[in-house]
């Protein structure tokens, strides 16, 4: 019987060295310490596991970006100024259904519109014009009624904003703009 | 002969213990480029969804090198 390495405590049932032994037992040892080197390596091979997933999602985000296709920016008429109150909301659906938007009118010539879902986990935010916000009750997210813009609360980017022009009496959506800050 | 170093197994724990200190730090790099990625795509911010791909593929790579090197430590 000969051990080439001093610590090894194992010894197989037919006396060689475990280098010679087969995988399944070297993967599976009875002495304790090579059993927690043989542990440290499998996490590695788990962090490898890991890192190839995170690789898998950056690669989803680049085909998303290239083959996700552009937004749409139709026009459409939203509301009428001598609809909307100063300080009074609307929701509307832009570019589709199932897209909700809120229209704000601010002052007398100031009308903004941002998209209705929180850019947290897409709870529709509540305008509260008093307080100059939109809030979103889920998890206590607000942000600025005027910019869109995160005041407080878990959303990092602020809402969508509503691209619009303001022709005579009539509001029209004219496209969707998405922002990090 | 075989010219590579044999480790005994009281010189491959520290080694493994580092290897894996390395790659911890590279998978929690790669864990923040890509929440900046998915905030930035989010966001459609789009413009950095490319070289994040790149930099989370060659951490990949660097990690696979030192799988490697795991492996060849065992043989």
């Amino acid at each position: 019987m000969s051990r080439s390495d001093p610590d090894e405590l194992t010894i197989a049932p037919d006396g060689r060295p475990m280098e010679e032994q087969p995988k399944w037992r070297r993967d599976f040892p009875i002495d304790v310490p090579e059993d927690h080197y043989v542990a440290r390596r499998e996490f590695t091979k788990f962090l490898a596991l890991t890192s190839f997933a995170f690789v898998a999602g950056q690669a989803w985000i680049l085909a998303k970006s290239w083959f996700g296709g552009s937004a749409d920016s139709r026009e459409l008429l939203v509301a009428r100024l001598s609809d909307l109150p100063v300080g009074g909301t609307l929701q509307f659906d832009y570019p589709g259904p199932g897209q909700p938007k809120l229209l704000v009118r601010l002052s007398e010539q100031e009308v903004v519109a941002f998209d209705q879902r929180c850019t947290h986990l897409s709870c529709p935010v509540i305008p509260q014009v008093a307080q100059g916000r939109f809030h979103c009750p889920c998890h206590n997210g607000n942000f600025d009624l005027a910019t869109g813009r995160t005041i407080s609360g878990p959303p990092r980017r602020p809402l969508p904003k509503v691209e619009l022009k303001v022709r005579g009496d009539r509001i029209f959506a004219v496209g969707v703009t998405e922002r990090t800050s | 002969m075989n010219g590579r170093r044999r480790f005994t197994r009281a010189q491959k724990t520290p080694i493994l213990s580092g290897i894996i200190a390395i790659v911890v730090l590279i998978v929690v790099l790669q864990l923040w480029l890509f929440t900046a990625t998915m905030n930035a795509y989010l966001g459609g911010d789009h413009t950095a969804a490319l070289p994040a791909a790149a930099a989370s593929a060659a951490c990949l790579l660097l990690i696979l090198g030192l799988l490697r090197y795991v492996y060849q430590l065992d043989r």
